[in-house]
């Protein structure tokens, strides 16, 4: 390496700051284990089934900070049956169940190293995957939002839209204002597969009008109010 | 009560050879990927048993479709179900609450999951019989 660059190279890490680096080295150590960091260079079926935690590596992108660093201190499970619901599923009458106690819980994390983690977080973008400003959050009409997400368009079939109203194998969504960047939740529900191309949410070719009103819908939910 | 007893017995010997009837469905080899596929993306509404009764039946307003029910699968179309599968329940004028699956399936997939289907409730036919 020329001296220039290696100056350019210290002279970057001396901008980003020690806790940054030490953000990411701890993003890496403790969360690397469970969650992938960086794209998947090969997705498969068999990547889903033995994964152990969401796909991280477009978190910046997904999560608002804020409920990034109050989750790693006291973590609750997002999805009923953990990131594989099969996993914990069991066949039975009237219907099958989750095994929610079975589900192994997230490690908490103190204050200090939440915000820590939540920066590393926040700094992975995803490779351009979410089109920023795309939600357009004037003229919402969070009535045709709740129609389409409950009835019109089937999101209710899997996902929770108030705590015990809704399907159990998807990840919760009556905090998903808290939880989630409405710029993602419009572009994840617009292609799932550019994120993963077998995730089990399929794309279900909206309309815009759809997934701007879906979004904002979304948005607007909030657990505990 | 001897009449009770044998209905009773044959009733169970009757389930005991549907349960080894669906057993050996999930057991085929010919079906093993698309078993696990219908396990990832469908058994969450359609049940583990493929029965209809999925965890997520719990919310839903509209009971999925019982796989293993021979004499109402028997009667749909097979172009009526790939097209369910391909491009959601909406398309065949049933629940929305099916979504479409043509961005995670392939088109081959799908017809061989339409033969699974006939698999699982021994009843269908398969794409070459069609």
């Amino acid at each position: 390496m020329r001296p220039a660059a290696i100056l350019a190279a210290a002279l970057s890490l001396f901008a980003a700051g020690p806790a940054a680096a030490q953000g990411a080295a701890d993003l890496k150590g403790q969360c690397g284990g469970c969650h992938a960091l960086e794209k998947p260079a090969d997705p498969t079926v068999a990547r889903l089934w033995s994964r152990k935690g969401p796909d991280l590596w477009y978190a910046g992108a997904k999560f608002n900070r804020d409920w990034l660093v109050a989750w790693l201190q006291k973590p609750t499970p997002i999805r009923p049956g953990g990131v594989l619901w099969f996993a914990h599923a069991k066949a039975g009458e009237p219907r099958d169940t989750l095994d929610t106690a079975g589900v192994p819980p997230h490690p908490a994390v103190d204050a200090a190293a939440a915000a820590r983690l939540a920066d590393a977080l926040m700094a992975l973008k995803g490779d351009g995957v979410v089109a920023p400003g795309a939600f357009k959050a004037e003229g919402a009409n969070l009535t045709m939002g709740k129609m389409a997400f409950s009835k019109l368009r089937g999101c209710v079939a899997c996902h929770q839209e108030k705590p015990g109203e809704g399907g159990l194998s998807g990840p919760r969504l009556y905090d998903g204002g808290q939880r989630l960047q409405p710029d993602y939740v419009l572009a994840y529900t617009k292609d799932p597969q550019a994120f993963d191309r077998f995730v089990w949410m399929p794309r279900l070719g909206l309309s815009e009008p759809d997934l701007q009103r879906i979004t904002a819908y979304i948005a607007s939910l909030k657990a505990g109010q | 009560m001897i009449r009770i007893s044998l209905a009773l017995g044959a009733i169970a010997a009757v389930a005991v050879v549907f349960a080894a009837q669906a057993a050996s469905a999930e057991d085929d080899p010919k079906f093993k990927d698309t078993a696990r596929l219908y396990d990832t993306y469908c058994a969450q509404c359609h049940g583990l048993n493929r029965n209809g009764k999925g965890v997520n039946t719990v919310g839903l307003s509209v009971q999925p479709r019982d796989h293993s029910d021979a004499a109402a699968m028997a009667s749909l179309p097979r172009d009526q179900m790939v097209r369910a599968i391909r491009d959601g329940g909406a398309s065949v004028n049933k629940s929305a609450l099916m979504p479409p699956w043509s961005s995670v399936f392939t088109d081959a997939q799908i017809e061989q999951m339409a033969d699974y289907l006939g698999h699982v409730c021994k009843c269908g036919k398969t794409n070459q019989e069609k």
